[in-house]
């Protein structure tokens, strides 16, 4: 019963969205160049947007996956399992979870742009006029994001790693490999779906949100594509946002609102597509094995 | 950091080597002094001291919870593994004590092969669970790494059976197959001990039968130690025999001894099955 609800709920939302939004797609509308004036049904696009979006996620997932897979591995294959230091870890990772994107974005903002930003600066480029690493930019907006999705691939992966039995590490604890390298030969190769799904659910989780790229990165309008990881970028989500808030005529505008909310759910529908292609992937390769 | 142990094999066979347990003229090559072990508060085994001859197969028996699995793995330092495990006494391999603090684990274990009671082959191909041991230790010949495969293989009488699928999964094995594999994996790197934690308990009596009869052809060149629970077994393919009770260590002695005229009452109900 309560499947049917929410499927009923999703469906909704989905076939709202696609009817309204499906007029407005066009190839011009998603390779098109983002107008000065950006609330124009006729000439809008959001190419620089896509492009922006795709870009922070793939970043963040460089990011998050390296630290929350050795997090992961630190914590359950090295960590003595009831020392205080370690429950401290899990606390943080689990409060982590817990804690509003917005508050992110003031994080990402404060530690990337001022503190770490800032000194980059002051050692780098010390006669500079403007900040060139102490501003909104693709590398700090990505990394917040990488911050705020941590724990999911933290718990994925330790979830992962847990499930792999105690065997098959004695198995090569007892042919003289060392700890590491039976973590990395022999456990981490079988984690690897298990660590491909957390990575899928940074990424779906990420794609959407606005609130930890508000300060750390995201621009209302540009004229070009970012061109560096100290550029800022346009967002399809972060757009959706101004549409729908600075429309000076919110009637003629939903076209453009609606096509964008589409392209943000199909870009996601992308991005996660490869990670499932890749643990379709791993997963053949290892049931070949099994 | 590498203290390497001794070579064990060139040691020369003193005349009447001393041992509490009747060697055949072998000499011992593991020898436990007064072992204790604990899991936190509870001692699993109480006060252990007897030796291990040299290229012998020796068993061990007794019923369940007695400490057998806890000693062997006393011998390869697989107990480390484990938090809140403490140890008293000394055991001592080729003459040296397994437990002082230079020794390398590592090079421990390459010395000391073990096999466990549940097959656990890597999910990898038959060819790179061989592999797997012998690349760690280095070796990047792929002649090399292919012909020890096969001796290790043949050796583990299993050559025959998985010729013509060296590249398949290990998995797709059968559960006696799977542990002559383990044992082919652990003897690719040539260890001088064999330690095999009932290694035949999950299998019917034909694979039985294979993995006695690998057994009694690997003692030509491994010091094994078995724990079973089978007693026919134990009689077949052991030299000496150790039976434990509650942690201690009841009687060693030659295994034809144990079965037919075993010095205490408690071995001797255990092995006609008055109790265990
Ligand atoms: N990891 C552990 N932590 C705490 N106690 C343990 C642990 N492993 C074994 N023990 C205890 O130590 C005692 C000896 O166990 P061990 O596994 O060595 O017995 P065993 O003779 O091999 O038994 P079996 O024939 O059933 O395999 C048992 O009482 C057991 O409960
Ligand atoms: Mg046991």
């Amino acid at each position: 019963m309560a499947t049917f609800l929410i499927l009923a709920i999703l469906a909704l939302i989905l076939g709202n969205i696609f009817l309204q939004g499906g007029t407005g797609l066009s190839p011009r509308f998603i390779f098109g160049n983002a107008d000065k004036d950006m609330f124009d049904v006729a000439s809008a696009g959001v190419w620089p947007m896509v492009f922006g979006t795709a870009a922070r996620v793939i970043l963040m997932t460089l990011f998050v996956i390296p630290v929350g897979v050795t997090t992961a591995i630190y914590l359950t294959e090295y960590a003595p399992a009831l020392s205080p230091f370690t429950r401290i870890i899990r606390g943080a990772v689990n409060n982590l979870a817990g804690v509003p994107s917005i508050v992110f974005g003031l994080f990402g903002l404060g530690f990337f742009i001022s503190a770490v930003g800032g000194t980059l600066d002051v050692f780098l480029y010390p006669d500079s006029p403007k900040p060139v690493w102490g501003k909104a930019a693709l590398i700090w907006a990505s990394l917040t994001l990488a911050v705020m999705t941590l724990p999911v691939v933290i718990v994925a992966t330790e979830e992962s790693l847990r499930a792999i039995p105690l065997g098959l590490r004695e198995a090569s604890l007892a042919l003289g490999a060392t700890k590491l390298q039976t973590v990395l030969r022999v456990v981490l190769p079988q984690a690897l779906p298990g660590i491909l799904t957390g990575g899928i659910l940074a990424v779906s989780r990420a794609a959407g949100e606005v609130a930890p790229i508000l300060f750390t990165g995201a621009a209302y309008y540009m004229a070009s594509l970012p061109q560096s990881l100290t550029d800022q970028f346009m967002d399809l989500a972060y757009h959706v946002f101004v549409l729908s808030t600075q429309s000076p005529d919110i009637e003629k505008t939903r076209p453009i609102l609606y096509g964008t909310v589409v392209v943000l759910l199909l870009l996601t529908f992308a991005l996660n597509l490869v990670a499932i292609l890749i643990r379709a992937r791993v997963r053949r390769n290892l049931r070949r094995l099994a | 950091m590498t203290a390497p142990l001794p070579s064990l094999r060139a040691r020369v066979t003193p005349p009447d080597a001393v041992s509490p347990a009747p060697t055949h003229g072998h000499p011992p090559l593991i020898e436990v002094d007064r072992l204790s072990l604990y899991y936190g508060a509870a001692r699993a085994l109480h006060d252990i001291s007897f030796a291990v001859p040299e290229r012998l197969v020796t068993a061990f028996i007794g019923p369940s919870g007695c400490g057998k699995s806890t000693l062997l793995r006393c011998f390869n330092r697989m107990n480390d593994l484990i938090d809140n495990v403490r140890l008293e006494g000394t055991v001592r391999i080729g003459g040296e004590d397994i437990y002082a603090r230079d020794i390398d684990v590592i090079e421990l274990r390459k010395r000391v092969g073990m096999v466990f009671q549940r097959s656990n082959p890597f999910p990898k191909t038959i060819f790179d669970n061989i592999a797997y041991a012998l690349r760690l230790q280095g070796l990047r010949r792929k002649s090399e790494i292919a012909d020890i495969v096969e001796q290790s293989l043949h050796q583990a009488a299993l050559w025959e059976e998985v010729k013509d699928r060296l590249h398949a999964s290990a998995l797709g094995l059968s559960g006696g197959q799977q542990q002559r594999l383990c044992i082919a994996r652990a003897i690719a790197i040539k260890p001088d001990i064999l330690l095999m934690d009932e290694p035949a308990s999950a299998l019917d009596p034909l694979a039985t039968a294979k993995i006695e009869d690998l057994i009694l052809d690997l003692k030509q060149q491994f010091t094994i130690v078995i724990v079973t629970h089978n007693m026919q077994q134990a009689a077949r393919i052991s030299d000496a025999t150790a039976f434990f009770y509650l942690g201690e260590l009841i009687e060693h002695d030659a295994t034809s001894k144990i079965f037919t005229n075993p010095a205490r009452k408690q071995t001797e109900d255990y092995v006609t099955g008055r109790f265990g």
